[in-house]
């Protein structure tokens, strides 16, 4: 068969497959970036014995465990606490002063995934002082995701990293004040925890259910196209009370998106915007 | 999509070619040296980087190379639609795909070969979004990245390239992408395709040409002046 032949019925079941997948599961990847997505596939394809995308979607479609299989490889995404340490330490130097002056500060990680961002921000806050008065949302499509990250248990091998990075963004602390360490693991501190909101949302299908003062989502975006980035931002915009911010990743902005003309530019480098006054 | 015409044994099936995505590795910054600056104004295809760079860092590649390269250069941005006539690389620690459009997207799925950017990342997406209006080119370096790439692009139809790893400080990148075709002599282009491969793929060479950097240099402008680049 020609290889244009051949890619062509690969786009049709990959597009064949998603909506099979929101049909039945109702996890909508329509409008995700469909080049990464492919890769993932393809890499499911191996774990699940298919040879083709249409195997998969009636593997996916009968048996329910096959798509929470599946669904792992969709959307985990592995990151490092305080990745990026230079976005960290803008937040602690540009954002939380303007945090300190409210009463009691609500913070969202979008997309938090096994929570490596969740526990940055916590510990953060926790070094600023404003942890007590701070409650952490944190959300994710991926019901297993969630759990690890309301586990708060990382393997032992990546905490050098994770202090590294630690250091780097300001810390003012010892990452290992937070955490104990054993059989080959880390678990963090259950008081961190207690600031924390573990839930189910997903950002092309759910709507806004908080007010909150910063909202942080890194390298979520990049797996959207773009409509779904705008509807994404769309609800940011709404989620954030008056003159709030918004943290994106490293390679991320607002310059192709709709929503740019909401948002100002407050730590540019590090992809932090501030929602326009008014509306 | 245009038939492809009979042509000359060293004008290839495909184009004009719509992008040319680069690879490389340890070694491959000199090399981008040579050919990069000679890309002239006007180039028909956008050319896209992966070089392989230390991950905690800022790329001072868009820094090294504008002020060299007669084309915009620029490192690329996710959704950033793809300009003909512009150079991209791919930021440190994100893969950077081709998605439709023709769009760049950047994913951090994990990095493959120990590597973000990988560069057969790039040059799967690549081989998928262009097929055969694409042109490969692997360059120097000391791991295997790319070689399932670059075999993808000549899977696809496009005009594929490895530089001639006698001429590479590392040679280790372009030998495994070679391994994966029949073997042949350095620094000579293959010839047409033998009777016996598939009458599908007219013209396809049966492997991809290997060339030293000023000879890949001259091939980017030879085509140019055939307006296939």
């Amino acid at each position: 068969m020609p290889h244009k032949t051949k890619a062509r019925i690969a786009d049709i079941e990959q597009r064949l497959l998603l909506d099979a997948i929101y049909h039945q599961y109702h996890y909508d990847f329509r409008a995700y970036a469909q080049a990464s997505l492919k890769r993932r596939l393809q890499s499911a394809l191996t774990q699940f014995s298919c040879k083709t995308l249409s195997q998969l979607q009636d593997r996916v479609l009968h048996e329910p465990a096959v798509f929470t299989g599946l669904l792992q490889y969709l959307t985990v995404q592995v990151s490092d606490m305080f990745r990026d340490p230079s976005y960290f330490l803008a937040l602690r130097n540009e954002v939380v002063p303007i945090l300190r002056t409210y009463p009691s500060i609500k913070v969202w990680v979008a997309g938090c995934s096994t929570g490596e961002e969740v526990y940055s921000l916590a510990i953060l806050l926790h070094e600023e002082g404003l942890l007590d008065r701070t409650l952490i949302y944190a959300t994710d499509i991926n019901p297993h995701a969630l759990r690890a990250a309301e586990q708060g248990v990382f393997d032992l091998d990546r905490v050098a990293a994770f202090t590294e990075n630690h250091a780097r963004a300001g810390g003012r602390s010892s990452l290992s004040d937070y955490y104990t360490a054993r059989y080959g693991r880390v678990v963090f501190d259950k008081a961190l925890r207690e600031h924390m909101v573990f839930s189910d949302h997903s950002l092309a299908t759910d709507s806004v259910f908080a007010e909150v003062h910063l909202i942080s989502c890194r390298n979520v975006l990049i797996y959207f196209e773009r409509d779904l980035q705008n509807r994404a931002l769309g609800l940011f915009h709404d989620a954030l009370v008056h003159r709030g911010f918004l943290g994106l990743g490293s390679k991320e902005s607002l310059r192709f998106s709709a929503q740019a003309e909401h948002f100002d530019d407050f730590v540019l480098e590090d992809r932090i915007y501030r929602k326009k006054a008014g509306r | 999509m245009n038939a492809s015409a009979a042509h000359a044994s060293n004008t290839p099936a495909g184009g004009p070619y719509q992008a040319i995505v680069i690879g490389g590795s340890s070694g491959a910054i000199d090399v981008l040296n040579v050919l990069l600056p000679r890309l002239p104004v006007g180039l028909r295809a956008a050319v896209i980087v992966v070089l392989h760079l230390p991950r905690d860092r800022r790329s001072l590649l868009v820094d090294i190379f504008r002020p060299r390269c007669a084309l915009p250069v620029q490192e690329a941005e996710d959704q950033q639609p793809i300009q003909a006539g512009h150079l991209y690389f791919a930021p440190p620690d994100y893969h950077l795909l081709i998605d439709s459009g023709p769009r760049l997207a950047l994913s951090v799925d994990a990095p493959l070969h120990f590597s973000r950017p990988s560069i057969d990342v790039l040059f799967e997406s690549a081989a998928d979004g262009y097929g055969d209006k694409l042109v490969g080119v692997l360059l120097s370096g000391a791991n295997d990245d790319g070689a399932a790439g670059l075999a993808a692009i000549h899977a696809a139809g496009g005009y594929t390239i490895v530089q001639d790893p006698a001429s590479a400080s590392m040679p280790t990148m372009p030998e495994a992408a070679l391994a994966r075709f029949p073997r042949q002599t350095p620094g000579k282009t293959p010839g047409k395709t033998p009777s016996n491969t598939p009458s599908n793929t007219p013209g396809k060479t049966p492997a991809p040409h290997v060339l030293t950097p000023e000879a890949i240099a001259a091939r980017f402008v030879q085509l140019h002046a055939q307006r296939l680049l």
